[in-house]
């Protein structure tokens, strides 16, 4: 049953837009689309930077826009606008049939009407009134870069956070219609100590969604004492000396490296584009038998977490990796469509000007049953890495990260710091060599770059030991 | 809606809220792309996009900011307001002001406007594309990462005090990323980027052929033994680690403390005599070239380094304004006011008599590594500090042969790198990121798996 409320010319959200949006999606399948998918969206964000003990950029943006993508066949054609009148969107679908080229109008799909609102935005329209304000934030920043300040080799110490509200409405021609709202918060924290022509960084992020009195909780003193800690403690640190070896890796952000190194071969994107050495092992054994591995989209407050994907469907808990053996990859609408594997409610994108891709959402490997230090004992001369930078991986697997503070093992224990690693190597040589994970689990917030622009995810695993990996150095 | 009919709303829109100082910048673009899979139109796509960033002065003269893609008349007073409120934050210690050069005359490149082809002619040119990458060698299986892309997009910068200054442009550019494979060796892909004002102006058989020889040459490889070596950067490589340590000149770092420079560096000995190093955002080859920053300052060439000293800072209004100098046309405009290089060109000073010249890429017989390309470097840098430890692609010389290195990393310091340059080619290469010949540094640490 078709909706019959008075006729709208423009999307409003906090309305219903039912009929504009079937109306819509009933002129693209008519022009001969197979599919019709419509993201819409209005987002209200701000930032705040404080350096030193001042407040020195306060950022408001909003913005609203509609992406729009027609599948015919395998093909899809994507289209994205600001302008969101009736006008507007079906001069976009008209645009994107054009781009595919449709010509004959039979249809392999049969668009029945959009089926009933799934408003998962009911309980979450006050918190934009709950998160704190540009007073508090600004209050708080300050005090945090204060903290920092706790002896003269501090030369520069900055505080920023920044808030994403995102409202979504999604409609498509298999009947889904879903609106939601999202919350984004991250705080960060930045030193630079300097001593003579010593100089170190130390930095820390964190993150959270969904939960509006988060940052209000956040604990500050604990961030910077962490923060300062680091610093301090490379800022003497001699040059690592490059070579193999055996490296522990730490909890918490040490996940960047199954992230970057594994979990993007795991998406369907990548079997798409004939990129994975992942593509026919479903069911082998590519890793250790002592790595699970997950990616879920459910974790309560979690960076990564969601409520309903971009493209509409309630996120799952993915097993990927069992006990060393493949099981799952990460798949969206078109995923499915080109690979056969089925949507794992991991369809992501940046926003409106991005058409979704399967992405990673909280991504970890599970807890084993060692403790850090039954790890750090089994090495006799190896790294331990402390706090993990960014990385990146090529275009044939190869991966690389930065160490932001490692230390040396030495016959079992933790000895001097050292600056300058990079970890090198390919998901395929290094996921045999995950020997022992640890039973201390942790996650932490981060941004993800890829095909479909800069998504929220969390990284996360125990402390766990890397037999043999190339280490980059002078 | 164009660029004046902005201004006029703006303008309007700030009387009727009473608010007497504002600027703004603006952007519109339309772009289309196409990508392929073996033949087959893999994503196509088309975008309008608008986005507006307005400041306001309030009347303590504080600064407030709001950017949006609302540019409705609703869209607009809301901007106009959100940043009048934000303006109560704004910075007491950093004053900001209207560029003094905001009217100066500036040079807009003529005919550098293309008009689009349109998504059918994109995906038949890079359709055709993919098919001669595929077939120039048995060992190229695939193009895994392809596109093809046309924009028009116009930029403006007005004020309350009647700077406006807009320009339109197209851009179009081309990449080709292939993935060779053999029997018994691990995958290797390179590829080509070419960029021009439409895409009649791409040489699309030198990309296809660039990126066919770019990744064949990859397909005979080896690990190279952890050491020190002497190395040949290739004009891209050595363009994209200058970028990374660009903070060196940045008047805006170096006020935050997180430059190598300090407000003094000014004649600072960094390189060989023998090295010249410009900014110049106008240059001919500059396809992405601005005639006017983010606060309406027109764009200039500007010397960084003189014979190896420190020349000049690169600056925003306000930085400037501080060292008591005059803008120099690399402001973003934001709440806080951002400065960074456009186009950067490198080359031999007269005072280059220090320099192996004996040491030219196409011809020493002597081992040298070459660096083709420097990747991860969000990762690898460390701008604050000045070190860096970055993976790359590229080749170990010996007696005029060569072996692709299968993954290695090159570790330094930039001015232990900039100090250490024993070797400026005579030829300037233009690249995607500004013009360079091949420079030669001895010494570097490389990392490998042997």
């Amino acid at each position: 049953m078709l909706s019959s409320k008075i006729k709208s010319n423009e999307i409003e959200f906090g309305s219903c837009n039912k009929e504009l949006l079937e109306e819509i999606i009933f002129y693209a399948i008519g022009l001969g689309a197979d599919f019709v998918e419509l993201f819409i969206e209005n987002t209200d964000n701000s930032s705040v930077l404080a350096e030193e003990d001042n407040i020195t950029s306060v950022s408001p943006s909003f913005g609203r826009g509609a992406g729009i993508r027609i599948f015919k066949d395998k093909r899809d054609g994507f289209v994205s606008t600001n302008d969101l009148t009736k006008h507007g969107l079906m001069r976009s679908v008209s645009q994107a049939i054009e781009m595919l080229d449709i010509t004959y109008k039979k249809n392999r799909e049969v668009f029945n009407g959009l089926n009933k609102h799934k408003d998962y935005s009911s309980s979450k329209k006050t918190w934009i009134d709950e998160v704190p304000s540009i007073h508090e934030i600004s209050e708080k920043l300050l005090i945090s870069t204060k903290s920092l300040k706790k002896n003269n080799k501090i030369i520069t110490r900055k505080g920023s956070y920044s808030r994403n509200l995102q409202e979504v409405i999604i409609a498509s021609s298999d009947g889904t219609y879903v609106s939601d709202i999202r919350l984004h918060q991250t705080v960060g924290l930045n030193v630079i100590a300097s001593d003579a022509q010593y100089r170190s960084n130390g930095s820390r992020r964190f993150g959270s969604s969904g939960m509006p009195n988060e940052f209000k909780i956040w604990d500050h003193e604990k961030a910077a004492n962490d923060v300062f800690e680091s610093s301090m403690n490379m800022l003497y640190a001699d040059y690592v000396d490059a070579g193999q070896m055996p490296v522990v890796l730490a909890n918490k952000f040490g996940g960047v490296i199954f992230h970057e190194a594994c979990g993007h071969l795991l998406e369907t994107t990548q079997i798409e584009r004939g990129t994975t050495p992942f593509e026919n092992k479903l069911n082998e054994k590519i890793a250790h038998e002592s790595v699970t591995a997950i990616d879920e989209g459910i974790s309560e407050g979690s960076f990564g977490s969601l409520s309903v994907d971009d493209e509409g469907m309630e996120p799952e808990k993915s097993v990927l990796i069992e006990n060393g053996v493949l099981k799952k990859f990460i798949s969206d609408r078109a995923g499915e469509l080109r690979t056969g594997h089925k949507r794992t409610g991991s369809g992501r994108r940046q926003n409106y000007s991005f058409a979704a891709a399967s992405r990673m959402r909280n991504t970890y490997i599970a807890k084993g049953e060692y403790s850090k230090e039954d790890l750090i004992s089994s090495i006799s001369d190896g790294l331990y890495c402390k706090s993990m930078g960014g990385g990146s991986v090529g275009a044939t697997g190869q991966f690389n990260f930065a160490v932001e503070e490692g230390y040396l093992i030495k016959n079992g224990k933790l000895t001097s710091p050292v600056k300058g690693a990079t970890l090198i190597g390919e998901a395929k040589e290094v996921m045999p060599k995950i020997s022992m994970c640890g039973n201390d689990l942790e996650l932490a917030p981060g941004f993800c770059g890829s095909i479909s622009g800069s998504v929220n995810v969390t990284v996360g695993q125990p402390h766990i030991k890397v037999d043999s990996i190339t280490v980059g150095g002078r | 809606m164009n660029s004046k009919e902005i201004t006029t709303q703006i303008s309007s829109a700030a009387d009727f809220l009473n608010l007497k100082k504002w600027d703004f910048g603006a952007s519109f673009s339309n772009d289309y792309s196409v990508q392929v899979d073996k033949g087959e139109a893999k994503q196509l796509k088309a975008s309008q996009k608008q986005v507006l960033t307005i400041r306001v002065w309030n009347e303590s003269n504080l600064v407030g900011i709001t950017t949006t893609s609302d540019i409705s008349e609703s869209g607009i007073k809301k901007a106009l307001n959100q940043a009048n409120i934000a303006s109560d934050f704004g910075n007491k210690n950093e004053s900001t002001e209207f560029s003094p050069l905001a009217k100066d005359p500036i040079n807009v490149k003529e005919a550098k406007k293309r008009n689009p082809l349109g998504i059918k002619k994109l995906l038949t040119l890079l359709r055709e594309a993919e098919v001669k990458l595929i077939d120039s060698h048995e060992s190229i299986k695939s193009v895994p990462y392809n596109g093809l892309s046309e924009s028009i997009y116009e930029r403006v910068y007005s004020n309350s005090d009647g700077a406006f200054r807009s320009y339109t442009k197209s851009q179009a550019v081309l990449y080709l990323y292939a993935r060779a494979e053999e029997k018994d060796k691990k995958p290797r892909s390179s590829g080509s980027v070419k960029i021009g004002y439409g895409v009649d102006d791409i040489d699309i058989e030198s990309c296809v052929k660039e990126a066919s020889n770019k990744t064949i040459s990859h397909l005979i490889y080896s690990n190279i033994k952890t050491d020190k070596y002497l190395i040949c950067f290739s004009p891209e490589a050595f363009l994209t680690i200058f970028n990374a340590f660009s903070s060196i000149f940045n008047a805006r770092s170096i006020l935050d403390g997180v430059s190598l420079s300090n407000k003094n560096s000014i004649g600072e000995k960094l390189s060989t005599k023998a090295l010249n190093i410009y900014d110049d955002g106008l240059h001919e080859k500059n396809i992405s070239s601005s005639p006017f920053d983010g606060e309406g300052t027109p764009t200039k060439r500007l010397c960084l380094i003189n014979k190896g000293k420190i020349k000049n800072f690169i600056h925003s209004e306000s930085t400037a304004r501080i060292f008591k100098t005059i803008p120099t046309g690399h402001a973003g405009l934001g709440s806080k006011v951002s400065v960074s290089p456009d186009w950067i060109v490198v080359e031999k000073s007269k005072e280059n008599f220090d320099l192996k010249t004996s040491l030219d890429h196409s011809n020493y017989q002597g081992e040298f590594v070459y660096i083709e390309e420097l990747n991860a470097i969000h990762a690898g840098v460390r701008a604050s500090q000045g070190s860096f430890s970055l993976p790359f692609d590229g080749w170990l010389y010996e007696n005029g042969t060569k072996i692709s290195i299968e993954s290695a990393t090159v570790a330094g310091d930039i001015k232990y790198l900039l100090k250490n340059i024993v070797n400026i080619e005579p030829i300037q290469e233009v690249t995607t990121n500004g013009v360079s010949p091949h420079i030669w540094v001895d010494q570097l640490s490389i990392t490998g798996d042997a």
